[in-house]
């Protein structure tokens, strides 16, 4: 029994039921999310230092300890190469969010430090578990808190997409429990490890319950056409919202296939990796078309990833070390690239009060240089640009399709590799189609309504209007922001037409950024760090393909 | 013939039987007439009667009693009883902690409302410790018979009647026609003990009067419980019913319900199987479908609640479809915490209907603010229903059903009691939300009275305990 991993799942837990007390009620605890979550780092970055890299495929920091023996569920957690990663990045994340929210106080800070602190034991326990029943458990520990942090703290939107959301995901996962109960039939045990190392189910089965998790996963994922939850819920959702849900909870979906579709159903795995290719192929392109399609640039990263998700998918469907190396590095930099985005995107909404691309008239780079050049970055980074973190999981997924695992057909995943090899020129046209309008030009305000927007006027104005306030909090606080220094009266009300000041990056943003920023860099430059953890671990994933 | 009675055995029944006539005569001697004391004798009754419950089970071994010959025996204690009995009384706490809040407004009379209450219990505690036909029907009406007087008794209200009258015609009727399928069955056999009655019908080949008295049996108690095609009456009773009353119905009554059915179909129709499976399988599908679908477009508060009951016993009777196995265990735990996360809810909606009387969901808007404690309880409940965490008690009773479904082979339920499991999030998250949405005008903060809010406690506390640790269920159940 190892104390560390239960200590990552107890401490965000912990921090969150202590918030229940009748103390915290009527105060804000402004740094506290902050510091629970701090904890939480401080154990993954001890985690990942104490973590033997000789034998990253082995088990560590094991315990296993009988919970419901009805059910025949074991509280087993564990680290390996392939969690570990994830692991270090949902505590990042998860830390970020809320040194962001401490330079930004958001309207009912209690309630929302409350749900993402649960959040995150969620998130944490679905890359520790080694359970199948806990894996589930835990992977549906983040569904409440996740629709909350939509439907409370959300946009216009927000109560659809919420519920989109929910029903979407939990549909997914009801039959990802069917799957897993067809698995423990066959099999006789629920123990992740266990079954990896061999086992008889009947091919039939295999397959059977290959195609129940695996839709289970893929709505998670989302693979398209399963996908249609996600524009919505990213656009509604908060900054931190959308972080997380694009940093890590797609990253549960795909972890899932690595963890248990995988390994523990090889034979399923081979029958249908060719749809799942397909499938993952399919979501590249559409992926792209539809980013060239939007307007809003929130929903335009939300479709990006479905593409990103597509390399992800198809590095899964080769079944080669290559191609499941490709998807494991391709998760954790699109948890990295498209958590910056976000950001980014989130911050550009909070200053310009809407993220419509036309509406945000161009000339970012002149008008907020370090927004600016940062949304450059973080754009590059996710067309894959070599160099930075995006490219060593298309490029090795796009290798993995060239040559895939000896039972599958070769012809047809060389065409998958074209049709992705295509996706990526798509990828780059619309992100610099994207930056072209959003940080180029000159900053003109085009025709129409200004800027601040009717709700944002409101807002400032303090009336509890019928408007669904947009990220109330937020917004006051960065229109207070810009109206103090100088400004007379309120941007938006007085001069019309005339683009009002706007507050470049703050100490919180960068703060939650820069890391972010370093990371791509790393992993970009230098891509062994990440491939050595989860070469040795993706090994013995494969082990039972093609046996 | 002179018959010796194991009093130990029969304690519970008696007990309760006992207090409920103390509870008449007290009542008629009473100077003042306050509910106050007499809802302590009747909370005095069922803790006795409970007491006896655990007593037999930390004592062990199987008792019987009112045996006759070789026959059989009309009275058995076994872990089936003592764990449905268990469930019985300790949902009769909490209905009786509800019963002293609603009465408190002296609007109902308190002695024939205890009085009834406890005859609707000794029924439903006598009915899972039958083992023949004829106490099964006996024990089944002494739970029904009370039940429509208690909806009744609210007489100021015109819904109750009609509520009342509605529960009594189909309850009449599906007594008859389960007692029309018992004298087929006593006619082919020749018994009404459920052991003979399974070895005289398992000799002989299926006759088509054998597939009729099952199937009618079968149709009978399928009215108890609210399945499909017999759950019409749900949505009016509830919403007419006193509260305590509606809460009574969708735990105690359904429980009795489901201990004949169980009784019935494993004891004494085992070899039937293949004849009853599939119809309880199409049944199952049907309940749970179409109790979350009327579920879907309610806006009041108890009719949400009774059809959402409606497709809680949709997935209490789909491990029954599963031939053999432990598909009995399945369902029982499921009941178990079905019946405590039910009834926590009707909890949180007693004491908040005191304040809201319209009791529409809408009233439900910020409750959250006004009274965080009602919202977190009922937002907890609600997701345990739903099956979601942190509501793992209801998690993990879905996957209890669904592994017996699985594992039996019947794919085809599983699916579309998974399809359901998405429905019935769509409403129950619908009306969490709600407790957490600010609403326009905040609800006064009201502290909620005594007895209601401790009946929200315990119920709270042991469904906490079954989600930290289901292991409390299965170990009894199994």
């Amino acid at each position: 029994m190892s104390w560390l991993p239960i200590a990552m799942l107890a401490v965000p837990l912990v921090g969150a039921a202590v918030l229940l007390l009748p103390g915290f009620a009527g105060r804000t605890p402004r740094r506290y999310g902050l510091a629970v979550s701090g904890v939480t780092l401080v154990l993954a970055v001890g985690l990942a230092a104490t973590f033997d890299y000789g034998h990253a495929a082995r088990i560590q920091f094991e315990t296993d300890l009988s919970w419901i023996p009805g059910l025949a569920l074991r509280f087993h957690l564990g680290v390996d190469g392939v969690s570990l990663p994830l692991i270090v990045l949902t505590a990042l994340l998860t830390f970020l969010c809320f040194v962001l929210l401490a330079g930004r106080p958001p309207r009912r800070p209690r309630a929302l430090v409350f749900t993402l602190l649960v959040l995150e034991t969620g998130m944490i326990g679905t890359f520790l578990a080694l359970d199948l029943l806990l894996f589930f458990v835990f992977f549906e520990v983040v569904l409440v808190p996740m629709y909350f942090v939509i439907a409370v703290w959300g946009g216009p939107g927000r109560r659809a997409a919420a519920v989109k959301f929910i029903l979407y995901t939990l549909l997914g996962s009801a039959v990802m429990l069917l799957g897993l109960l067809v698995v423990w039939a066959q099999a006789g045990t629920l123990d992740m490890v266990a079954l990896a190392h061999g086992h008889t189910i009947a091919r039939s089965a295999q397959i059977v319950a290959f195609l129940a998790i695996g839709l289970g996963l893929a709505v998670k994922a989302p693979m398209w056409p399963l996908h249609t939850w996600l524009p919505d819920a990213h656009t509604e959702a908060p900054t931190v919202g959308s972080v997380l849900l694009a940093g890590v909870l797609l990253k549960m979906g795909t972890y899932g296939f690595a963890r248990i579709a995988i390994p523990i159903l090889p034979e399923g795995a081979a029958a249908l990796a060719p749809w799942l290719g397909a499938f993952g192929v399919i979501g590249i392109v559409y992926g792209s078309l539809a980013c060239l399609a939007q307007r809003d640039l929130k929903r335009m990263i939300a479709y990006s990833s479905v593409g990103h998700m597509g390399f992800v998918l198809l590095g899964f469907a080769t079944l080669t070390p290559v191609g499941v190396n490709a998807a494991l590095f391709g998760n954790v930099a699109h948890g990295l690239i498209t958590g910056l985005l976000f950001f980014i995107a989130g911050a550009v909404k909070d200053r310009y009060g809407t993220a419509d691309m036309t509406r945000l008239g161009g000339g970012m780079l002149s008008r907020l240089p370090y927004i600016g050049s940062l949304l450059t970055f973080a754009c590059v980074a996710s067309l894959g640009l070599p160099g930075l973190a995006g490219f060593w999981g298309e490029m090795l997924a796009l290798f993995g399709a060239f040559r895939p695992a000896a039972e599958l057909s070769r012809p047809l995943f060389l065409v998958f590799m074209v049709i992705g090899g295509v996706g990526t020129v798509l990828t780059a046209a619309y992100f610099l189609r994207m930056l072209s309008r959003v940080t180029h030009g000159s900053p003109v305000v085009p025709e129409g309504p200004p800027v601040t927007s009717a709700e944002e006027v409101r807002e400032v104005l303090g009336g509890e209007g019928p408007v669904e306030p947009v990220a109330t909090g937020t917004v006051v606080a960065a229109v207070a922001a810009v109206a103090a220094p100088g400004a007379p009266g309120v941007p938006g009300l007085g001069g019309l037409g005339e683009p009002p000041e706007r507050r470049d990056v703050t100490a919180y943003e960068l703060a939650a950024w820069v890391p972010l920023v370093v990371l791509i860099l790393i992993f970009g430059l230098w891509p062994k760090a990440l491939l050595a953890i989860t070469t040795p671990a993706v090994q013995a994933i494969l082990r039972g393909v093609g046996a | 013939m002179i018959q010796s009675i194991d009093y130990v055995a029969i304690g519970a029944p008696l007990a309760l039987a006992l207090a409920a006539g103390l509870v008449l005569l007290l009542d008629v001697f009473r100077p003042r007439r306050t509910p106050g004391p007499l809802g302590l004798v009747t909370l005095a009754g069922v803790v006795v009667a409970g007491g006896f419950v655990a007593a037999q089970a930390l004592g062990g071994g199987e008792r019987r009693t009112f045996c006759t010959g070789g026959a059989g025996c009309s009275f058995v204690v076994d872990g089936f009883t003592l764990v449905l009995s268990g469930l019985v009384l300790g949902a009769g706490v909490v209905v009786v902690l509800l019963s002293m809040t609603e009465l408190a407004e002296r609007r109902i009379p308190p002695g024939e409302w205890y009085f009834l209450l406890l005859c609707a219990l000794t029924g439903a505690v006598l009915l899972p410790a039958a083992r023949d036909l004829a106490t099964l029907v006996v024990a089944l009406e002494l739970v029904s018979l009370p039940v429509f007087a208690l909806t009744a008794l609210k007489r100021y209200d015109g819904r109750a009647s009609e509520a009342a009258l509605k529960l009594f015609l189909v309850s009449v009727i599906s007594t008859a026609v389960t007692l029309f399928g018992v004298s087929l069955l006593y006619g082919l056999t020749g018994t009404l003990y459920l052991e003979p009655l399974s070895a005289a019908l398992s000799g002989a080949a299926a006759s088509g009067a054998a597939s009729v008295a099952v199937v009618l049996v079968l149709a009978g108690f399928a009215f108890k419980v609210a399945a499909v095609p017999f759950h019409f009456w749900a949505g009016d009773v509830y919403q007419g019913a006193p509260v305590p009353v509606a809460a009574l119905l969708s735990v105690v009554s359904k429980a009795a319900g489901f201990a004949g059915l169980i009784l019935i179909l494993t004891v004494g129709l085992p070899g039937q199987a293949a004849l009853w499976a599939p119809v309880v399988a199409v049944v199952a599908a049907l309940t749970m479908t179409a109790g979350n679908v009327l579920a879907l477009r309610q806006r009041a508060a108890l009719r949400l609640l009774a059809w959402s009951s409606v497709a809680q016993s949709g997935y209490i009777l789909a491990p029954l479809a599963v031939i053999g196995g432990s598909a009995r265990d399945a369902s029982v735990a499921y009941l178990v915490i079905y019946a405590v996360m039910n009834l926590g809810a009707f909890a949180v909606v007693m004491t908040v209907s005191r304040t809201a009387a319209r009791g529409e969901l809408d009233d439900y808007r910020g409750l959250a603010f006004g009274r965080p404690g009602a919202a977190v309880a009922l937002a907890f409940f609600l997701l345990c229903l739903a099956g979601l965490p942190p509501g793992l008690a209801g998690l993990f009773a879905k996957v209890v059903v669904f592994r017996q479904i699985v594992e039996g082979g019947l794919g085809w339920l599983a699916v579309v009691m998974a399809v359901n499991t998405v429905i019935g999030l769509y409403y129950y998250i619908a009306w969490t939300a709600r407790l957490f949405t600010p609403a326009p005008a905040p609800p006064a903060r009201v502290s909620a009275p005594v007895p209601a809010a401790l009946a929200v406690g315990i119920a709270v506390l042991v469904t906490l305990a079954f989600s930290v640790a289901p292991q409390l269920v299965l170990a009894v159940v199994g």
